[in-house]
């Protein structure tokens, strides 16, 4: 015990110091952000200048704002800097050779100075982590999007750490150089990272699905439809774009591969509604040009569109969670981190005892 | 006498190459064990079994008749130094002593407090910046204040110069008197092992090439200086080790089981350098020739 904490103690410092500063810029900056919440953000409803409010507040520092993501970062770095070396240094420096001939059985070496490293993994970042997510708590109600940062906020990143430094402890194990057991660790914690958050989180619950007429994202009378019928703050998974025979045929309100909305006249004053069909009504032909982005004024124009989308009975099916979801994602997100931990932790275990030689 | 170490058809292999192969021994207890033999004869590889740093691909060892780091008790009998002693290079010397008291059942810090100030040695000093014979000594004072019934030491002075080389066996001798330890040291070097030990082992190529009692080996053999003739020619009872002959002379290393009467040889008396060369290039001569197999090669 004793000497596990002694071997980490400098990299325990380096990382309470990192700590120490982010914790000092944040409390000296976050009770003012919160003040300016309350006091201006809170009551611009009632003033009417809510959105020069709001774009001014979200200006407020910036730096620290994006200093959040590198909490994204920081699980790799302690699986890199602590996990990694933790065996793979002994086996370099022949170090081994002393601490498995002490009194004390190898598997206890070993299960000690893990379990040093992975407390301190998990204090240090779930202490990142309430920091990042105390301080930004303003921001996030003013945004309302819990997904969008849900890989820096409360209980999950310490799930990330935990996998983190078994995945160096384990890679130090079986590679057995400090180096490439680093890039090793780094590599796969990417890989494995990237896959949970893209295909695999979108499976812990079965989501709810909105179905509605597709409609182009403005209206008839000029002015730009926003959103997409669902609420702020809840996660989108998919969103198709289905005809009438249920083939898939654009996504995110778009069709084709560049994924935009376009009309192009093909002779005959005809015109055709890119990636779906051709219109069975004639469309004006607009002063402005018939771009994705210019649909050009003029209100017979754009009516003639929707007439136009309207004959194809498109209709687009949302996918999504809903954000009173987020918490029991962030626990399943904890325990499935904690379970692939226990694997690799298993792993590292039973290759120290025999492989090891 | 029991055996501290007994291996039964030992073998060690690292992918596709044997380090060690069919080692059979017994090391008696109670012994300063020298084991000696050419670079690359599995003498590291035989003491990292032996303490269970390494595990066998084949046979068996066992120490103190149980297989070696089986458990805390069992560790905490044996005294172990690694080749280039191996010591935490950023800790202190003061914290290796700490290390020690932390990680052993028994720990005597008197022991390790003197000895680290008989020699001079700052308890603040980093391990990483100590000289090679200081580094020797604070790893041979780890495994000695666990109070071990064995201390086992691989090449324990290979990387000393002559004088701290000599210091160093000098305290392991204080050592081995003071606390009745076994000591089992392996070496390339004869002089070392002539200097402490009583016990010899000659081992070549994963194979014992002879052991015993040093003052008995050097009883019972002896060199024989005759008149040219084949190795069959020896008087009876003499067990011909090596031979080398000139024109007119025949000299032969023997094992002798009895007397030597015939007076047409001269028989002079061997040193413990002659009787592991000879044994040495014995066992060179049992080695397969791996050249001999590859063709194409020249």
């Amino acid at each position: 015990m004793w000497l596990a904490w002694r071997q980490f103690r400098t990299a325990a410092c380096v990382v309470l110091g990192f700590l120490i500063a982010v914790g000092v810029a944040f409390l000296v900056t976050g009770p003012h952000l919160v003040h300016v919440y309350d006091t201006v953000v809170k009551t611009c409803a009632a003033k009417g200048d809510c959105d020069s409010v709001t774009s001014t507040f979200q200006g407020d520092d910036t730096f620290l704002q994006h200093f959040g993501t590198v909490l994204l970062l920081f699980p790799a770095l302690l699986g890199m800097f602590w996990g990694a070396p933790l065996v793979a240094r002994e086996m370099e420096a022949g170090t081994f050779r002393l601490a498995w001939t002490q009194s004390v059985t190898r598997q206890r070496w070993f299960l000690t100075r893990v379990a040093v490293l992975v407390f301190a993994a998990v204090v240090a970042t779930g202490l990142f982590s309430l920091m990042v997510t105390w301080w930004s708590s303003p921001f996030d109600t003013l945004n309302f999007s819990l997904f969008a940062n849900f890989d820096i906020r409360d209980v999950a990143p310490v799930g990330y750490v935990v996998f983190a430094v078994m995945l160096g402890v384990c890679a130090g194990v079986v590679i057995r150089r400090t180096v490439f057991a680093m890039g090793a660790t780094l590599v796969a914690f990417a890989v494995v990272r990237i896959s949970i958050s893209h295909w695999v989180r979108q499976r812990f619950a079965s989501p709810l699905h909105l179905t509605q007429a597709f409609q182009l994202p403005f209206t008839g009378n000029g002015s730009v439809k926003v959103g997409n019928g669902l609420k702020p703050g809840d996660w989108v998974v998919s969103d198709n774009i289905v005809n009438t025979q249920g083939h898939v045929i654009g996504q995110h309100g778009g069709f084709g591969p560049n994924g935009g909305i376009g009309f192009e006249a093909i002779g005959n004053g005809r015109t055709e509604f890119v990636g779906v069909g051709v219109c069975p009504n004639k469309i004006p032909a607009p002063t402005g040009g018939l771009g994705r982005k210019d649909l050009g004024p003029g209100q017979a124009v754009q009516q003639a569109l929707n007439k136009c989308v309207a004959h194809f009975h498109l209709r687009e099916i949302l996918t999504y969670f809903p954000p009173s979801r987020y918490w029991s994602f962030q626990w399943y997100e904890l325990s499935l981190y904690f379970g692939l931990a226990i694997v690799l932790g298993a792993i590292a275990l039973w290759w120290v005892r025999t492989r090891m030689t | 006498m029991t055996a501290l170490l007994e291996a039964n058809g030992l073998g060690k292999r690292y992918g596709r190459k044997w380090a060690l192969r069919d080692c059979t021994l017994t090391i008696p207890e109670g012994h300063v064990v020298g084991l000696v033999g050419p670079n690359g004869a599995g003498k590291s590889t035989l003491l990292n079994l032996a303490v269970g740093t390494l595990t066998p691909t084949q046979g068996t060892i066992n120490v103190f008749d149980s297989p070696p780091a089986r458990d805390t008790q069992h560790l905490s009998r044996v005294g172990f130094v690694a080749q280039d002693a191996p010591i935490y290079a950023a800790l202190s010397v003061r914290e290796h002593l700490h290390f020690g008291a932390a990680m052993n059942l028994t720990w005597d810090n008197q022991l390790a407090v003197r000895r680290m100030s008989q020699l001079g040695i700052d308890p603040r000093q980093r391990a990483g910046k100590l000289s090679g014979g200081q580094r020797a000594q604070l790893a041979l004072t780890l495994a000695v204040a666990k109070r071990p019934e064995v201390l086992i030491l691989d090449e324990p002075v290979a990387s000393l110069d002559p004088l701290a080389r000599r210091e160093f066996l000098q305290i392991l001798m204080e050592t081995v008197v003071e606390h009745k330890v076994s000591v089992v040291l392996s070496s390339h070097l004869v002089a070392d092992i002539e200097r402490v030990c009583d016990y010899l082992i000659v081992l070549t190529s994963s194979q014992v090439q002879v052991a015993g009692d040093v003052d008995d080996l050097l009883a019972s053999h002896h060199r024989l200086v005759g008149p040219r003739c084949e190795p069959s020619d020896v008087p009876e009872g003499q067990h011909v080790i090596d031979a080398s002959h000139t024109d007119r002379q025949s000299t032969f290393f023997v094992r002798s089981d009895g007397p030597i009467v015939d007076p047409a040889w001269s028989i002079d008396p061997v040193s413990l350098e002659d009787l592991v060369l000879a044994y040495m290039s014995q066992g060179r001569d049992t080695e397969p020739d791996l050249w001999a197999t590859s063709k194409g090669r020249s």
